[in-house]
Protein backbone atom coordinates (compact mmCIF):
# COMPACT_ATOMS: atom_id res chain seq x y z
CA UNK A 1 0.00 0.00 0.00
CA UNK A 2 1.51 3.48 -1.10
CA UNK A 3 1.42 6.39 1.06
CA UNK A 4 -0.76 9.19 0.17
CA UNK A 5 1.24 12.76 -0.12
CA UNK A 6 -0.55 15.76 0.16
CA UNK A 7 -0.73 16.55 -2.93
CA UNK A 8 -2.38 13.52 -4.26
CA UNK A 9 -4.72 13.38 -1.48
CA UNK A 10 -5.57 17.58 -2.51
CA UNK A 11 -6.15 16.16 -5.94
CA UNK A 12 -8.64 12.84 -5.10
CA UNK A 13 -10.52 15.17 -3.21
CA UNK A 14 -10.91 17.57 -5.78
CA UNK A 15 -12.05 14.95 -8.30
CA UNK A 16 -14.42 13.14 -6.69
CA UNK A 17 -16.19 16.53 -5.64
CA UNK A 18 -16.05 17.68 -9.47
CA UNK A 19 -17.23 14.25 -10.24
CA UNK A 20 -19.91 14.32 -7.86
CA UNK A 21 -20.57 17.86 -9.49
CA UNK A 22 -20.77 16.50 -12.87
CA UNK A 23 -23.45 14.08 -11.88
CA UNK A 24 -25.91 16.43 -10.79
CA UNK A 25 -24.99 19.11 -13.61
CA UNK A 26 -28.21 21.32 -12.89
CA UNK A 27 -26.72 22.71 -9.51
CA UNK A 28 -23.78 24.17 -11.03
CA UNK A 29 -26.38 25.77 -13.57
CA UNK A 30 -28.48 27.16 -11.37
CA UNK A 31 -26.28 28.95 -9.78
CA UNK A 32 -24.61 30.44 -13.02
CA UNK A 33 -28.93 31.36 -14.36
CA UNK A 34 -29.29 33.21 -10.52
CA UNK A 35 -26.14 35.29 -10.94
CA UNK A 36 -27.26 36.17 -14.79
CA UNK A 37 -30.61 36.80 -13.46
CA UNK A 38 -29.41 39.23 -10.83
CA UNK A 39 -27.52 41.76 -12.81
CA UNK A 40 -29.87 41.66 -15.14
CA UNK A 41 -32.47 42.75 -13.24
CA UNK A 42 -30.86 45.90 -11.78
CA UNK A 43 -31.17 47.41 -15.64
CA UNK A 44 -35.11 46.57 -14.80
CA UNK A 45 -35.32 48.03 -11.58
CA UNK A 46 -32.98 51.39 -12.31
CA UNK A 47 -33.32 52.35 -15.84
CA UNK A 48 -31.60 52.00 -18.88
CA UNK A 49 -29.26 54.89 -18.53
CA UNK A 50 -25.93 53.80 -19.83
CA UNK A 51 -24.12 56.06 -17.84
CA UNK A 52 -25.26 55.17 -14.66
CA UNK A 53 -25.56 51.56 -15.54
CA UNK A 54 -21.14 51.40 -16.21
CA UNK A 55 -21.14 53.23 -12.84
CA UNK A 56 -23.00 50.81 -10.91
CA UNK A 57 -21.62 47.95 -12.94
CA UNK A 58 -18.63 46.46 -10.96
CA UNK A 59 -20.79 46.90 -7.91
CA UNK A 60 -24.12 45.01 -9.35
CA UNK A 61 -21.62 42.13 -10.41
CA UNK A 62 -19.67 41.55 -7.16
CA UNK A 63 -22.55 41.77 -5.44
CA UNK A 64 -24.38 39.30 -7.70
CA UNK A 65 -21.48 36.71 -7.52
CA UNK A 66 -21.13 37.26 -3.21
CA UNK A 67 -25.34 36.23 -3.73
CA UNK A 68 -24.40 33.37 -6.27
CA UNK A 69 -21.91 31.59 -4.30
CA UNK A 70 -24.01 31.99 -0.62
CA UNK A 71 -26.51 29.75 -2.88
CA UNK A 72 -24.08 27.28 -3.21
CA UNK A 73 -22.50 26.99 -0.18
CA UNK A 74 -25.37 25.01 1.69
CA UNK A 75 -24.56 22.07 -0.20
CA UNK A 76 -20.60 22.47 0.69
CA UNK A 77 -20.69 19.62 3.42
CA UNK A 78 -24.58 18.77 3.53
CA UNK A 79 -24.66 15.69 1.31
CA UNK A 80 -21.03 14.53 2.69
CA UNK A 81 -22.84 15.05 6.24
CA UNK A 82 -26.34 13.24 5.53
CA UNK A 83 -24.44 9.91 4.16
CA UNK A 84 -21.81 9.53 6.40
CA UNK A 85 -19.23 10.22 3.95
CA UNK A 86 -17.59 13.35 5.96
CA UNK A 87 -17.23 11.39 8.83
CA UNK A 88 -15.11 8.95 7.26
CA UNK A 89 -13.16 11.77 6.30
CA UNK A 90 -12.74 12.67 10.08
CA UNK A 91 -11.58 9.32 10.84
CA UNK A 92 -8.84 9.26 7.78
CA UNK A 93 -5.22 9.71 8.99
CA UNK A 94 -4.89 12.21 6.37
CA UNK A 95 -5.36 15.86 7.99
CA UNK A 96 -8.55 17.18 7.88
CA UNK A 97 -7.35 20.65 6.68
CA UNK A 98 -6.17 19.48 3.60
CA UNK A 99 -9.69 17.23 3.15
CA UNK A 100 -11.32 20.71 3.61
CA UNK A 101 -9.04 22.94 1.34
CA UNK A 102 -9.50 20.10 -1.90
CA UNK A 103 -13.28 20.68 -1.24
CA UNK A 104 -12.84 24.46 -1.14
CA UNK A 105 -11.20 23.94 -3.92
CA UNK A 106 -13.45 22.26 -6.27
CA UNK A 107 -16.40 24.30 -5.05
CA UNK A 108 -14.71 27.29 -6.36
CA UNK A 109 -14.24 25.78 -9.57
CA UNK A 110 -18.19 24.55 -9.78
CA UNK A 111 -19.40 27.75 -8.58
CA UNK A 112 -16.72 30.54 -9.08
CA UNK A 113 -14.96 29.82 -12.22
CA UNK A 114 -18.00 29.61 -14.31
CA UNK A 115 -19.36 33.39 -12.88
CA UNK A 116 -15.66 34.67 -13.34
CA UNK A 117 -16.00 33.27 -17.06
CA UNK A 118 -19.44 34.82 -17.34
CA UNK A 119 -18.63 38.04 -15.66
CA UNK A 120 -17.07 39.81 -19.11
CA UNK A 121 -20.52 39.00 -21.03
CA UNK A 122 -22.31 40.68 -18.54
CA UNK A 123 -20.28 43.31 -18.26
CA UNK A 124 -20.91 43.82 -22.29
CA UNK A 125 -24.30 44.47 -21.01
CA UNK A 126 -23.96 47.46 -18.88
CA UNK A 127 -21.48 48.81 -21.69
CA UNK A 128 -18.23 48.75 -19.39
CA UNK A 129 -14.78 49.22 -21.00
CA UNK A 130 -12.36 46.41 -22.11
CA UNK A 131 -9.76 47.72 -20.09
CA UNK A 132 -12.31 47.31 -17.35
CA UNK A 133 -13.84 43.98 -17.98
CA UNK A 134 -10.16 42.46 -17.72
CA UNK A 135 -9.73 44.17 -14.23
CA UNK A 136 -13.16 42.56 -13.39
CA UNK A 137 -12.59 39.08 -14.09
CA UNK A 138 -9.13 39.34 -12.75
CA UNK A 139 -10.42 40.78 -9.53
CA UNK A 140 -13.46 38.00 -9.18
CA UNK A 141 -10.40 35.47 -10.29
CA UNK A 142 -8.41 36.82 -7.23
CA UNK A 143 -11.47 37.15 -4.85
CA UNK A 144 -14.04 34.68 -5.72
CA UNK A 145 -11.28 32.04 -4.05
CA UNK A 146 -11.89 33.96 -0.80
CA UNK A 147 -15.17 34.10 -1.04
CA UNK A 148 -15.75 30.23 -1.20
CA UNK A 149 -13.62 29.67 1.47
CA UNK A 150 -14.76 32.20 4.38
CA UNK A 151 -18.13 30.76 3.06
CA UNK A 152 -16.88 27.39 3.94
CA UNK A 153 -16.38 28.70 7.84
CA UNK A 154 -19.78 29.09 7.75
CA UNK A 155 -20.67 26.47 5.90
CA UNK A 156 -19.33 23.96 8.55
CA UNK A 157 -20.81 25.85 11.80
CA UNK A 158 -24.22 25.91 10.31
CA UNK A 159 -23.75 22.43 9.33
CA UNK A 160 -27.29 20.59 10.13
CA UNK A 161 -28.64 23.09 11.88
CA UNK A 162 -32.65 24.16 11.20
CA UNK A 163 -32.85 27.32 8.80
CA UNK A 164 -28.92 27.36 7.99
CA UNK A 165 -29.02 28.99 4.40
CA UNK A 166 -29.83 32.41 5.72
CA UNK A 167 -27.82 31.75 9.07
CA UNK A 168 -25.14 31.09 6.55
CA UNK A 169 -25.57 34.48 4.70
CA UNK A 170 -25.79 36.95 8.26
CA UNK A 171 -22.58 35.15 9.34
CA UNK A 172 -20.14 35.23 5.77
CA UNK A 173 -21.68 38.41 4.30
CA UNK A 174 -20.07 40.50 6.80
CA UNK A 175 -17.33 39.24 6.72
CA UNK A 176 -16.79 38.63 2.76
CA UNK A 177 -17.18 42.84 2.75
CA UNK A 178 -13.41 43.75 2.24
CA UNK A 179 -13.75 41.33 -0.82
CA UNK A 180 -16.43 43.58 -2.86
CA UNK A 181 -15.38 46.86 -1.48
CA UNK A 182 -11.35 45.61 -3.12
CA UNK A 183 -13.06 44.25 -5.72
CA UNK A 184 -15.33 46.90 -7.05
CA UNK A 185 -12.52 49.55 -6.23
CA UNK A 186 -10.07 47.74 -9.01
CA UNK A 187 -12.89 48.54 -11.44
CA UNK A 188 -13.84 52.08 -10.22
CA UNK A 189 -9.92 53.04 -10.10
CA UNK A 190 -9.58 51.72 -13.81
CA UNK A 191 -12.38 53.49 -15.06
CA UNK A 192 -11.23 56.85 -13.56
CA UNK A 193 -7.61 56.37 -15.00
CA UNK A 194 -5.98 55.17 -11.64
CA UNK A 195 -3.75 52.47 -10.64
CA UNK A 196 -5.37 49.13 -10.12
CA UNK A 197 -2.67 47.47 -8.20
CA UNK A 198 -2.91 48.66 -4.47
CA UNK A 199 -6.47 47.20 -4.79
CA UNK A 200 -5.69 44.13 -6.85
CA UNK A 201 -2.82 43.19 -4.48
CA UNK A 202 -4.74 43.70 -1.32
CA UNK A 203 -7.21 41.09 -2.44
CA UNK A 204 -4.22 38.90 -3.33
CA UNK A 205 -3.08 39.59 0.16
CA UNK A 206 -6.54 38.39 1.68
CA UNK A 207 -6.31 35.66 -0.95
CA UNK A 208 -3.22 34.17 0.94
CA UNK A 209 -4.53 34.85 4.18
CA UNK A 210 -7.27 32.88 3.84
CA UNK A 211 -5.46 30.10 2.22
CA UNK A 212 -3.68 29.90 5.05
CA UNK A 213 -5.99 29.79 7.82
CA UNK A 214 -9.36 29.07 6.79
CA UNK A 215 -8.96 25.46 6.38
CA UNK A 216 -7.79 24.92 9.54
CA UNK A 217 -10.70 26.96 11.00
CA UNK A 218 -13.16 25.00 9.08
CA UNK A 219 -11.69 22.09 9.87
CA UNK A 220 -11.98 22.88 13.76
CA UNK A 221 -15.67 24.11 12.68
CA UNK A 222 -16.52 20.68 11.46
CA UNK A 223 -14.82 19.05 14.73
CA UNK A 224 -17.37 20.86 16.56
CA UNK A 225 -20.43 20.13 14.12
CA UNK A 226 -19.82 17.10 14.07
CA UNK A 227 -19.51 16.20 17.95
CA UNK B 1 -5.03 36.60 52.21
CA UNK B 2 -4.55 34.60 48.49
CA UNK B 3 -7.87 34.64 46.86
CA UNK B 4 -8.39 31.19 45.58
CA UNK B 5 -9.72 32.70 41.76
CA UNK B 6 -10.56 29.15 39.95
CA UNK B 7 -12.96 28.48 42.70
CA UNK B 8 -15.19 31.40 41.20
CA UNK B 9 -14.47 29.74 37.21
CA UNK B 10 -17.47 27.23 38.79
CA UNK B 11 -21.04 28.30 37.78
CA UNK B 12 -22.04 27.45 40.73
CA UNK B 13 -19.99 29.63 42.96
CA UNK B 14 -19.54 32.30 40.70
CA UNK B 15 -23.66 32.65 40.89
CA UNK B 16 -23.35 33.55 44.07
CA UNK B 17 -20.53 35.92 43.79
CA UNK B 18 -21.94 37.98 40.77
CA UNK B 19 -25.58 38.11 42.65
CA UNK B 20 -23.70 40.37 45.59
CA UNK B 21 -21.53 41.86 42.57
CA UNK B 22 -24.28 43.18 41.12
CA UNK B 23 -25.73 45.59 43.28
CA UNK B 24 -22.20 47.52 43.30
CA UNK B 25 -22.19 48.04 40.07
CA UNK B 26 -25.82 49.38 39.25
CA UNK B 27 -25.82 51.30 41.80
CA UNK B 28 -22.75 53.22 40.86
CA UNK B 29 -24.34 53.10 37.32
CA UNK B 30 -27.43 55.03 38.09
CA UNK B 31 -25.88 57.66 40.08
CA UNK B 32 -23.06 58.17 37.32
CA UNK B 33 -25.59 58.65 34.61
CA UNK B 34 -27.37 61.31 36.22
CA UNK B 35 -24.14 63.23 37.23
CA UNK B 36 -22.95 62.74 34.02
CA UNK B 37 -26.44 63.74 32.07
CA UNK B 38 -26.03 66.97 34.59
CA UNK B 39 -22.79 68.07 33.72
CA UNK B 40 -23.67 67.45 30.38
CA UNK B 41 -27.02 69.59 30.30
CA UNK B 42 -26.47 71.71 32.86
CA UNK B 43 -23.15 72.96 32.83
CA UNK B 44 -21.08 72.33 29.83
CA UNK B 45 -21.67 75.03 27.66
CA UNK B 46 -23.10 75.37 24.40
CA UNK B 47 -20.89 74.10 21.53
CA UNK B 48 -19.88 77.21 19.25
CA UNK B 49 -20.39 75.29 15.95
CA UNK B 50 -23.01 72.88 16.99
CA UNK B 51 -25.17 74.03 19.03
CA UNK B 52 -27.49 72.51 21.60
CA UNK B 53 -27.24 69.29 19.15
CA UNK B 54 -23.81 68.25 20.37
CA UNK B 55 -24.82 67.04 23.18
CA UNK B 56 -25.89 63.46 22.17
CA UNK B 57 -21.83 62.98 22.46
CA UNK B 58 -22.61 62.24 25.95
CA UNK B 59 -24.58 58.85 24.85
CA UNK B 60 -22.99 58.38 21.69
CA UNK B 61 -18.93 58.63 22.52
CA UNK B 62 -20.03 55.98 25.48
CA UNK B 63 -22.25 53.74 23.36
CA UNK B 64 -19.58 53.53 20.49
CA UNK B 65 -16.19 52.98 22.68
CA UNK B 66 -18.27 50.08 24.51
CA UNK B 67 -19.69 48.18 21.46
CA UNK B 68 -16.25 48.00 19.77
CA UNK B 69 -14.60 46.65 23.35
CA UNK B 70 -17.15 44.34 24.98
CA UNK B 71 -16.76 42.72 21.02
CA UNK B 72 -13.16 42.57 21.86
CA UNK B 73 -14.01 40.84 25.52
CA UNK B 74 -16.93 38.71 24.49
CA UNK B 75 -14.05 36.82 21.61
CA UNK B 76 -12.03 36.79 24.54
CA UNK B 77 -13.87 35.20 26.99
CA UNK B 78 -15.09 33.04 24.23
CA UNK B 79 -11.71 31.74 23.30
CA UNK B 80 -11.25 31.17 26.66
CA UNK B 81 -14.13 28.97 26.61
CA UNK B 82 -13.13 27.76 23.62
CA UNK B 83 -9.63 26.74 24.47
CA UNK B 84 -9.62 25.78 28.56
CA UNK B 85 -13.12 24.56 27.69
CA UNK B 86 -14.05 26.36 30.66
CA UNK B 87 -18.23 26.82 30.96
CA UNK B 88 -18.74 29.54 33.12
CA UNK B 89 -16.47 32.12 29.92
CA UNK B 90 -18.80 30.44 27.37
CA UNK B 91 -21.54 31.62 29.41
CA UNK B 92 -20.00 35.34 30.17
CA UNK B 93 -19.36 35.53 26.26
CA UNK B 94 -23.49 34.69 25.43
CA UNK B 95 -24.28 37.39 28.26
CA UNK B 96 -22.39 40.19 26.60
CA UNK B 97 -23.66 39.70 23.43
CA UNK B 98 -26.65 41.29 23.54
CA UNK B 99 -25.65 44.29 25.68
CA UNK B 100 -23.12 44.63 22.73
CA UNK B 101 -25.69 44.54 20.46
CA UNK B 102 -27.93 47.08 22.08
CA UNK B 103 -24.79 49.72 22.11
CA UNK B 104 -23.94 48.96 18.61
CA UNK B 105 -27.76 50.08 18.16
CA UNK B 106 -27.45 52.73 20.41
CA UNK B 107 -24.50 54.38 19.03
CA UNK B 108 -25.92 53.88 15.36
CA UNK B 109 -29.03 55.81 16.06
CA UNK B 110 -27.87 58.56 18.37
CA UNK B 111 -25.45 59.22 15.35
CA UNK B 112 -28.33 59.06 13.49
CA UNK B 113 -30.33 61.78 15.16
CA UNK B 114 -27.05 63.90 15.49
CA UNK B 115 -26.65 63.52 11.70
CA UNK B 116 -29.86 64.51 10.49
CA UNK B 117 -28.83 68.54 11.85
CA UNK B 118 -25.36 68.79 11.45
CA UNK B 119 -25.01 67.02 7.93
CA UNK B 120 -28.81 67.15 6.71
CA UNK B 121 -29.05 63.39 6.23
CA UNK B 122 -29.83 60.46 8.63
CA UNK B 123 -27.31 58.51 6.99
CA UNK B 124 -24.31 59.15 5.45
CA UNK B 125 -21.71 56.16 4.23
CA UNK B 126 -18.72 57.12 6.26
CA UNK B 127 -16.14 54.64 7.70
CA UNK B 128 -17.08 54.64 11.07
CA UNK B 129 -20.98 54.42 9.97
CA UNK B 130 -20.13 51.78 7.90
CA UNK B 131 -17.85 49.62 9.85
CA UNK B 132 -20.18 50.23 12.74
CA UNK B 133 -23.31 48.62 11.04
CA UNK B 134 -21.28 45.47 10.37
CA UNK B 135 -20.14 45.06 13.75
CA UNK B 136 -23.74 44.99 14.55
CA UNK B 137 -24.54 42.53 12.04
CA UNK B 138 -21.70 40.82 13.31
CA UNK B 139 -22.71 40.98 17.06
CA UNK B 140 -26.34 39.67 15.29
CA UNK B 141 -24.64 36.50 13.77
CA UNK B 142 -22.88 35.10 17.01
CA UNK B 143 -26.73 35.88 18.75
CA UNK B 144 -28.23 33.95 16.34
CA UNK B 145 -25.95 30.80 15.17
CA UNK B 146 -25.93 30.54 19.47
CA UNK B 147 -29.59 30.41 19.10
CA UNK B 148 -30.38 27.95 16.10
CA UNK B 149 -27.87 25.13 18.13
CA UNK B 150 -29.65 23.02 20.61
CA UNK B 151 -27.47 21.55 22.49
CA UNK B 152 -25.41 24.30 24.47
CA UNK B 153 -21.80 23.26 24.43
CA UNK B 154 -22.15 22.66 20.63
CA UNK B 155 -23.55 26.16 20.49
CA UNK B 156 -21.04 27.69 22.82
CA UNK B 157 -17.62 25.95 20.82
CA UNK B 158 -19.58 27.36 17.31
CA UNK B 159 -20.13 30.95 18.09
CA UNK B 160 -17.08 31.43 19.67
CA UNK B 161 -14.87 30.18 16.47
CA UNK B 162 -17.30 32.91 14.82
CA UNK B 163 -16.27 35.40 17.53
CA UNK B 164 -12.61 34.83 16.49
CA UNK B 165 -12.71 34.84 13.34
CA UNK B 166 -14.94 37.83 13.30
CA UNK B 167 -12.03 39.61 15.93
CA UNK B 168 -9.50 38.87 13.59
CA UNK B 169 -12.15 40.34 10.33
CA UNK B 170 -12.82 43.78 12.48
CA UNK B 171 -9.29 45.44 11.35
CA UNK B 172 -9.86 44.08 8.02
CA UNK B 173 -13.04 45.36 7.51
CA UNK B 174 -12.52 48.75 9.39
CA UNK B 175 -9.55 49.41 7.11
CA UNK B 176 -11.02 48.28 3.91
CA UNK B 177 -14.59 50.10 4.82
CA UNK B 178 -11.86 53.57 5.45
CA UNK B 179 -10.28 53.41 2.31
CA UNK B 180 -13.10 52.68 0.09
CA UNK B 181 -14.88 55.79 1.65
CA UNK B 182 -11.79 58.09 0.82
CA UNK B 183 -11.67 56.76 -2.99
CA UNK B 184 -14.97 58.85 -2.92
CA UNK B 185 -14.57 61.73 -0.59
CA UNK B 186 -13.20 62.83 2.27
CA UNK B 187 -13.99 61.88 5.95
CA UNK B 188 -17.43 64.02 6.87
CA UNK B 189 -16.31 63.14 10.40
CA UNK B 190 -12.79 64.37 12.90
CA UNK B 191 -12.10 64.05 16.15
CA UNK B 192 -11.05 67.16 17.57
CA UNK B 193 -11.12 66.28 21.34
CA UNK B 194 -8.03 68.33 22.56
CA UNK B 195 -10.59 71.83 21.31
CA UNK B 196 -13.13 70.28 23.86
CA UNK B 197 -14.23 72.07 26.98
CA UNK B 198 -13.70 70.93 30.73
CA UNK B 199 -17.07 70.05 31.73
CA UNK B 200 -17.73 68.46 28.11
CA UNK B 201 -14.95 66.44 28.87
CA UNK B 202 -16.19 65.17 32.49
CA UNK B 203 -19.52 64.86 31.15
CA UNK B 204 -18.36 62.35 29.05
CA UNK B 205 -15.99 60.59 31.08
CA UNK B 206 -18.63 60.24 33.54
CA UNK B 207 -21.11 58.62 31.66
CA UNK B 208 -18.39 56.69 29.76
CA UNK B 209 -17.57 55.30 33.15
CA UNK B 210 -22.01 54.93 34.08
CA UNK B 211 -22.25 52.90 31.00
CA UNK B 212 -19.15 50.58 31.66
CA UNK B 213 -21.10 50.01 35.06
CA UNK B 214 -23.68 49.33 33.79
CA UNK B 215 -22.50 47.25 31.03
CA UNK B 216 -20.87 44.82 33.99
CA UNK B 217 -24.06 44.83 36.02
CA UNK B 218 -25.93 43.80 33.39
CA UNK B 219 -23.79 41.35 32.30
CA UNK B 220 -23.74 39.20 35.11
CA UNK B 221 -27.30 39.52 36.07
CA UNK B 222 -27.59 37.78 32.60
CA UNK B 223 -25.04 35.46 33.02
CA UNK B 224 -27.09 34.42 36.34
CA UNK B 225 -29.98 34.04 34.27
CA UNK B 226 -28.36 31.88 31.82
CA UNK B 227 -26.53 29.60 34.97
CA UNK B 228 -29.92 28.88 36.50
CA UNK B 229 -31.03 28.14 32.91
CA UNK B 230 -28.33 25.78 31.80
CA UNK B 231 -28.11 24.18 35.65
CA UNK B 232 -31.53 23.53 36.19
CA UNK B 233 -31.50 19.60 36.50
CA UNK B 234 -28.42 19.82 39.07
CA UNK B 235 -29.05 19.44 42.94
CA UNK B 236 -27.70 23.18 43.89
CA UNK B 237 -30.22 24.77 42.10
CA UNK B 238 -33.31 23.02 43.30
CA UNK B 239 -31.62 23.60 46.35
CA UNK B 240 -31.63 27.51 45.93
CA UNK B 241 -35.70 26.74 44.89
CA UNK B 242 -36.28 25.11 47.91
CA UNK B 243 -34.24 27.80 50.17
CA UNK B 244 -36.87 30.28 47.97
CA UNK B 245 -33.96 31.98 46.93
Amino acid sequence: MNQLTVFNLLVLVIRRDLLLAMRRRADVLTILVFFILVVSLFPLGVGPEMDMLRKMAPGVLWVAALLASMLSLGRLFSADYLDGTLEQMMLAPQSLSMLVLGKMIAHWIVSGLPLVLMAPVLGLQFDMSVQALLVLMFGLLLGTPILSMLGAIGAALTLGLRGGGVLLSLLVLPLCIPVLIFGSGAVEAVASGLSVVSNLSLIAALLVLCLVFTPWVTAQALRISME
Amino acid sequence: MAINWFKYSAPTTFYGLAGKLVPWFAAPAAILFIIGLYIGFFVAPVDAVQGEAYRIIFIHVPASILSMFLYLIMAGYAALGLIFNTRLSSMMATALAPTGALFAFISLWTGALWGKPMWGAWWVWDARLTSELILLFLYFGFIALHASIDDPRRADRAAALLAIVGSVNVPIIYFSVKWWNTLHQGSTIKFTGTSMHVAMQQAMFVTLVACWMYAVAITLLRVRSIILERERNTQWVSELKEAGL
